[in-house]
């Protein structure tokens, strides 16, 4: 009865407000399509940097007419390529090519290995041809500076921006919402009436939770249809684990706002709360990184959503391998709410 | 008559700062009582304990015999807060739906106080407005309408004029006394106005944590042989330094 009215009152007042709406629904959608256009446009190798070791003349001729820059090297590896700032090094080496790319950009990357994989067959056919037919063909083997062969960046990317939309939006419209209920006084007034802890914090969750279960919904769908971005498993779990990633955001930005005194305080935490997450979520793979920024990546609410969007978006998996994800994400949850309700404690002892 | 208030030696501290110390105050049924004192006395700190959003480090306050914090008690308490404490996104009507929802009543019980309490402080052609279209007084009467919904037999003012022009005033300490004459209210209201603590049955002045005095206004005339309520509180407050 008391939630039913909280939650309408919630209804009500966000209805009203267009620009915040807009905020939640559109604003997603546009930068993720900025985004889009932007990791999504076709990789250009022309005019890439390019060193190399013992190549054969004719592939540096073939390569020099398609306007690379090549800089012909005795020896190279990884270092020499991050130190000179090379895109790429390739190496002849016995009975094939070794090319190691940056993979900086993995569009360009792309673009990269396709033409020198042109030129190399293209150069065992000169070779057949000038009778040396039983000349092995010549094998090309890949290396990456940074990522792997199979990454197109937009598409490790996608998951986790989904993921970052939702959490952050509705972190940040909660967390406001509240704080404005805190600092108009209203909340002190909700407080004096002999209305529950517990039923202040469910309505406050069901009545933003409407809007996050919107948005997130309408994110989803614009990404999967109108972007067309992969979505290798099922959309019930992207569905799913963002509506879980919406919730620790609404908790977190209402639990938040307790430790705010302002507007103003409250932006101050995207930063500090924000950022980080964002950068934990799996945008630099962390498996080789120290253990204690593995640590610090777990305690992120985002990481465990980035990870299970990126296992059914990209790797296609299913619910029991992204169940320990959700789990803790729910358990992120419930200690948020738990944590909110005695936070509320501050405007009244029972 | 009947005690329906109740504040016994109650101390409080927030941190190394003493805000009330030994508090013993008793209020009745049809009495409008009065704290006054500077900004910064205790006031609002004593009244969030009879409302139980603070308690007592020491001592023990009861509102119609139950001892607080107790949430059934808050059904009976109407409180509002220096703050007007508004939705401004939501029409007036709105906002005492709302707040009449936390106090659980059926609804044709709700219509009826809603048009009830909208009558009192004079919103009833307004009540369709958003509250930000309001304007400083009316919110004040929303905000009082609000602490009405619910029929409280004990009604808790915090500074309930601040802001308001005189004619408000007036007609706002008319209704109060109203409520006492007629629905036998008990109502506390702080100020720092002295002309309004004269329109007080019963008068406690707090200064610094403590009831420095108390009395009807006439009594406490007599005791410091003063003209005004003003010199009182300067007598009283003096005699303490």
């Amino acid at each position: 009865m008391r939630i039913r009215a909280l939650i309408r009152r919630i209804c009500e007042q966000l209805l009203r407000d267009k620009r915040t709406l807009a905020l939640l629904f559109l604003a997603p959608l546009l930068v993720l399509s900025l985004m889009y256009y932007l990791f999504n446009h076709t990789g250009n190798a022309s005019d890439a940097k390019i060193g190399v070791v013992k190549l054969n003349p004719q592939i540096i001729e073939l390569m020099n007419q398609q306007g690379m820059n090549v800089v012909s090297y005795d020896s190279a590896d990884k270092n020499t390529l991050v130190k000179d700032k090379l895109d790429a090094v390739i190496e002849m080496q016995e009975g094939g090519i070794h090319l190691i790319l940056k993979n900086n950009d993995p569009s360009q990357s792309k673009a990269l290995q396709m033409r020198i994989s042109q030129a190399t067959s293209a150069l065992s056919e000169m070779t057949q041809e000038q009778g040396n037919a039983a000349a092995p063909k010549l094998s090309l083997t890949t290396e990456y500076v940074y990522g792997s062969a199979d990454t197109t960046f937009f598409d490790t990317l996608s998951p986790i921006l989904i993921g970052f939309f939702v959490f952050f939006f509705v972190f940040l419209i909660s967390g406001i919402g509240l704080l404005r209920e805190r600092t108009t006084g209203t909340l002190e007034r909700l407080m004096s009436t002999p209305v529950r802890r517990g039923e202040v914090i469910a309505g406050y969750l069901a009545g933003y939770g409407i809007f996050a279960f919107l948005q997130t919904v309408i994110v989803v769908l614009y990404a999967t249809l109108v972007l067309d971005m992969n979505l290798a498993g099922s959309i019930w779990y992207v569905l799913l684990t963002n509506l879980l990633l919406a919730f620790v955001a609404l908790s977190l930005g209402i639990l938040l706002s307790t430790f705010a005194s302002s507007e103003f305080q409250m932006v101050q935490f995207i930063p500090i709360v924000i950022i980080p997450q964002v950068f934990f979520a799996g945008i630099f793979p962390l498996d080789h990184m120290a253990t204690w920024v593995q640590v610090i990546a777990r305690i992120m609410p985002l990481y465990y959503g980035a990870d299970a969007l990126k296992s059914v978006m990209y790797k296609g998996l299913g619910f029991s391998d992204i169940a320990l994800d959700l789990g803790v994400l729910f358990a992120f949850a419930v200690l948020f709410i738990l944590l909110n309700i005695l936070a509320l404690k501050k405007y009244r002892k029972l | 008559m009947e005690t329906t208030v109740k504040v016994q030696q109650v101390s409080k501290s927030f941190g190394k700062k003493t805000v009330l110390s030994n508090v013993n105050l008793n209020m009745e049924k049809g009495q409008i009582y009065g704290l006054i004192g500077p900004s910064g006395a205790g006031k609002t700190t004593l009244v969030k304990m009879l409302v139980g959003m603070d308690m007592p480090d020491e001592g023990m306050v009861e509102v119609l015999h139950t001892p607080m914090p107790s949430l059934t008690m808050l059904q009976h308490i109407g409180y509002m807060a220096q703050s007007d404490a508004l939705y401004n996104e939501l029409t007036g009507e709105e906002n005492l739906r709302f707040f009449a929802a936390m106090f659980t009543m059926g609804k044709a019980e709700q219509k009826e106080r809603i048009g009830y309490a909208a009558d009192l402080v004079n919103l009833k052609d307004e009540l369709g407005k958003k509250v930000s279209a309001y304007s400083g007084g009316m919110k004040r009467r929303l905000s009082l309408a609000i602490a009405l919904i619910h029929n409280p037999s004990v009604l808790i003012l915090d500074e309930p004029t601040v802001g308001i022009d005189p004619e408000l005033r007036q007609s706002i300490w008319n209704e109060l006394t109203r409520l006492k004459n007629d629905e036998h209210k008990t109502i506390i209201v702080t100020t720092h106005v002295m002309d309004e603590a004269d329109k007080c049955d019963m008068l406690a002045m707090v200064r610094e944590g403590r009831i420095l005095t108390r009395g009807t206004p006439e009594q406490l005339r007599q005791q410091f042989r003063a003209n005004s309520l003003e010199e009182v509180f300067l007598q009283a407050g003096g005699k303490q330094s």
